[in-house]
């Protein structure tokens, strides 16, 4: 399975991750971050349910420095 | 000594309710710590954030909030680089979902070299916004016409600027910051320009509600000490609103009574 994370291309990912399982994979705490998945948000509350797709188009977000 | 300052002068903002009429940015600081030392030099309540990607390749790399606590301060994210409606309400939806706040700073710029707000799409995206439920303060134009347009449609927030963006030139046009105070029914905050102290006392003594900055003490040589400054500005500018100032006479007045003199 191959994802595209934040414009960054994942290839030879195994089926059927859950949403928690690609944070877990990148090291990123659940906690501090948004997830949108093909333009639409994913709850927080559904991480550990939401199963990727092949192809699936992630934004992770956080908060930053800024006026 | 007796404290004389009105403890119910406090700034209400959509459903929050603030002591501090100071808000400030999280931009430019040199690290996320000294940020966090000039909020608390400055008793602010609420910072600006912004939303952007996290580093996908470095996860180790430090974050705001492990450094500002969103539990204790409150965070006012923004649509900084965002240039339509559309772009403004897919942000703030997913700063809601990150944080969990439903006070947003909208602000739709234009051209990089004022940054003044586009207020033609500025107001189109207050309306998507305030739509999708959002409690909307706008970064404007100083504009009495703009602002009162944005009133109408709902903002909880007037937010004109004194002066370009980063640029602490101070508040440029005060007739125009007294116009909006006027006529405004909302909280109205002069949201950039401000570059010292005096510039936040004169926006406070215009009878601005609050004022929000970043770059006046971030690019400050000793950022933590204009935090406090800044603290004091607002403080001191507020209370001489409130006081009401003396006439201004042409000519001298002696302090020291004539009469009685040896």
């Amino acid at each position: 399975m191959h994802l595209t994370v934040n414009g960054e291309i994942y290839d030879n990912l195994i089926e059927n991750m859950t949403m928690q399982d690609l944070l877990d994979y990148l090291k990123l705490p659940a906690n501090k971050i948004a997830i949108e998945r093909n333009r639409e948000i994913v709850s927080k509350s559904s991480f550990n349910t939401a199963i990727l797709n092949d192809g699936d188009i992630i934004e992770i977000i956080h908060f930053i420095g800024g006026g | 000594m007796k404290n004389y300052i009105k403890s119910d002068d406090t700034l209400k903002l959509g459903s929050y309710e603030f002591n501090s009429r100071l808000i400030i940015g999280t931009g430019k600081y040199i690290d996320y710590k000294q940020n966090s030392d000039a909020l608390d030099a400055s008793g602010a309540e609420m910072v600006t954030v912004a939303v952007r990607r996290v580093n996908v390749s470095n996860p180790n790399k430090p974050m705001l909030v492990d450094f500002i606590d969103p539990k204790k301060t409150i965070y006012l994210p923004n649509t900084a680089g965002c240039f339509t409606g559309e772009d403004a309400v897919r942000t703030l939806r997913l700063a809601k979902e990150a944080g969990g706040w439903n006070l947003v700073k909208l602000e739709v710029l234009s051209d990089p070299k004022h940054l003044y707000p586009d207020m033609e799409e500025t107001l189109r995206a207050a309306d998507l916004l305030i739509k999708d439920g959002f409690e909307v303060m706008v970064y404007c134009s100083d504009d009495p016409v703009f602002a009162k347009k944005l009133e109408t449609m709902g903002c909880v927030a007037i937010m004109p600027l004194g002066a370009p963006i980063g640029s602490g030139l101070g508040i440029q046009n005060k007739v125009n910051i007294r116009l909006i105070v006027e006529q405004s029914k909302v909280p109205v905050i002069v949201d950039a320009g401000v570059g010292t102290a005096s510039d936040a006392t004169i926006a406070m003594e215009l009878g601005c509600d609050g004022v929000l900055m970043n770059t006046a003490i971030a690019d400050a040589k000793n950022p933590i000490r204009m935090a406090l400054a800044m603290k004091h500005a607002v403080i001191a500018g507020r209370e001489s609103y409130l006081a009401g100032r003396m006439p201004m006479k042409k000519y001298a007045d002696p302090s020291s009574p004539l009469a009685g003199l040896i």
